[in-house]
């Protein structure tokens, strides 16, 4: 990788988002909302009914937090993955952007900010949602935006990445049954990972949602000291080992 | 410069150059390599062999400089469609770094070049082929480049709005923007190019302004004879036996050079589409 990460090429990507964010926003917003509600409303009337309490947590309060995680990995991975799909296949976006001077790598720079952004702040609505349920705010609640972007740009960056390695739309469909589902469901979300087999549980630690949900829960229910660093520590290694990545697959796939 | 992937050369020694202010049209058949040297010219393909210099910017290593005094036209479409007219130049705008305090100026000026301000509220779902055309060339304008590269520009467009095109590129190299231009329609280069490099399999083939390149190939005149299959392909041979190129153009045979060779026909003055069929070949590959 050459060059640098010049303001004025980021901010005229940035531009490029906002615009066209103004002329969606509705539905992305709609969808981000409802789906954590429902999501909280099944598993906390469901479950919250056979149990009262797991890890510690009263059940909303595990949910509510484990929604955000969930919520943060649909804001950021899947509108990256179809959006960086579309951008360079369909509509050729790329095309445009990077005939003008602009870097493959600012492109997946700005792109991946964007993208974090949106999931920092899609990622508090199941917090909302769950103090309308009955959890109590705290004020480490007011670190989840920043929690969210920070996994939010892992995870962006890491749909940008899987988007320049698959040679269809239809590869996505693999990707999400495959590797998404199990990342969203074996990272103590809506069951702790103590329930599972011992090989899950480890392999749990490498799941970067995980960190995610920890954290998460940390600044909801009272920090863990060097625990949370540990975490925080996972994710900005996830977020870096994805960038970098993004940049030179996405790169491989525009510059001939 | 070469470019190649993997066993295909796409761009085969090729040598360009656009002299400042002129339009230089870049002439070839489908697959000659055209597009390829578009793309090397921004990046956007990097030449495996040879030495690219845009307005005194070394490719590829300055080559974000060059991109900044470029404007490109693409082949294909590639405007947000969920924004307006205005939105779109708007993004572009940003992306090439015009200083806020010109931008609204910039975006009023790309409207009017392009004859867009009635629809600058207008989504581009809802524009016509050709607005929407002339709003890429407008997105590709609005930072005022001194060298606009235009690939296939009229392409799948209505002759109207081809000519509205034409008048708008013309208009450009009279206020001195250097253009290339590539195409394969032949009465695009012949109209609006200083000079035409016609391309062949990655190489050029001939070089020259139009006109100078109908005298050297084709020569002045052409007889064109009419008649069934079977005839024209005796005639094809009556005339090559003599000494005279011929070239089929659909339900005739086009005789070039010399006078005819006692045959009866039409006759018209050469074109630079001659000099291109006898350049690239007949057959379509």
């Amino acid at each position: 990788m050459r060059g640098r990460l010049e303001p004025s090429a980021l901010s005229g990507v940035l531009v490029r988002e906002v615009v066209n964010f103004s002329s969606f926003w509705k539905s992305t917003t709609f969808s981000s909302t409802v789906q954590p509600t429902i999501y909280l409303v099944a598993f906390g009337f469901g479950f919250g009914s056979l149990v009262s309490t797991v890890d510690g947590y009263d059940y909303v309060q595990f949910v509510a937090t484990g929604t955000v995680a969930t919520g943060v990995l649909f804001a950021s991975v899947f509108p990256a993955m179809f959006g960086t799909f579309v951008k360079y296949q369909f509509q050729r976006t790329y095309d445009a952007i990077l005939a003008a001077p602009v870097d493959t790598e600012e492109l997946v720079t700005a792109e991946t900010l964007w993208i974090a952004s949106r999931a920092g702040a899609y990622g508090t609505v199941p917090i909302l949602v769950g103090i309308v349920f009955g959890l109590d705010p705290t004020w480490g609640m007011l670190t989840i935006p920043f929690i969210g972007f920070l996994a939010g740009f892992g995870w962006g960056a890491c749909g940008i990445m899987i988007a320049a390695i698959v040679k269809s739309i239809d590869g996505f469909s693999y990707v999400s049954a495959a590797v998404l589902t199990p990342l969203f469901l074996v990272a103590g979300t809506f069951f702790p990972l103590t329930q599972l087999p011992q090989w899950a549980q480890v392999l749990g630690k490498f799941n970067p949602l995980y960190h995610c949900v920890q954290l998460v829960r940390d600044a909801s229910f009272g920090w863990q000291g060097w625990a949370d660093v540990g975490h925080v520590a996972v994710l900005v290694a996830f977020a870096l080992l994805m960038w970098r990545l993004a940049i030179v697959l996405l790169q491989r796939r525009l510059i001939d | 410069m070469v470019k190649r992937y993997g066993a295909i050369t796409a761009v085969d020694g090729f040598d360009l150059d656009v002299p400042e202010g002129t339009c230089v049209g870049l002439l070839g058949p489908n697959g000659a390599g055209k597009t390829t040297t578009m793309k090397m010219l921004t990046a956007q393909a990097i030449a495996d062999e040879g030495e690219l210099e845009v307005l005194g910017h070394k490719l590829p290593d300055d080559s974000k400089a060059a991109r900044a005094e470029c404007g490109v036209v693409p082949q294909l479409d590639n405007l947000d469609v969920t924004l307006t007219t205005e939105q779109n130049l708007l993004v572009f705008a940003h992306l090439y770094r015009i200083a806020r305090h010109e931008r609204r100026a910039a975006i009023e000026w790309a409207l009017a070049l392009a004859n867009l301000r009635d629809r600058r509220d207008t989504r581009v779902d809802k524009l016509s082929g050709g607005m929407r055309r002339r709003l890429l060339i407008a997105r590709a304008l609005v930072h005022r480049p001194r060298l606009i590269l235009l690939d296939e520009p009229t392409v799948g467009l209505d002759p109207q709005v081809r000519q509205e095109l034409w008048a708008l590129i013309d208009n450009l190299r009279s206020e001195g923007t250097s253009i290339l231009m590539s195409t394969h329609y032949i009465e695009e280069a012949q109209r609006l190019a200083d000079t035409v490099t016609i391309m062949s399999h990655g190489k050029a083939v001939a070089v020259g302004p139009p006109a100078q390149l109908v005298a050297e190939h084709a020569g002045r005149e052409a007889l064109e004879v009419y008649g069934p299959p079977a005839r024209l392909t005796e005639i094809e041979a009556t005339a090559r036996a003599s000494g005279a190129r011929t070239r089929r153009t659909g339900t005739s045979v086009s005789i070039l050079g010399g006078d005819g060779h006692g045959l009866d026909g039409e006759r018209r003055p050469a074109n630079l589409e001659d000099v291109f069929v006898l350049l690239t070949g007949e057959e379509i590959e």
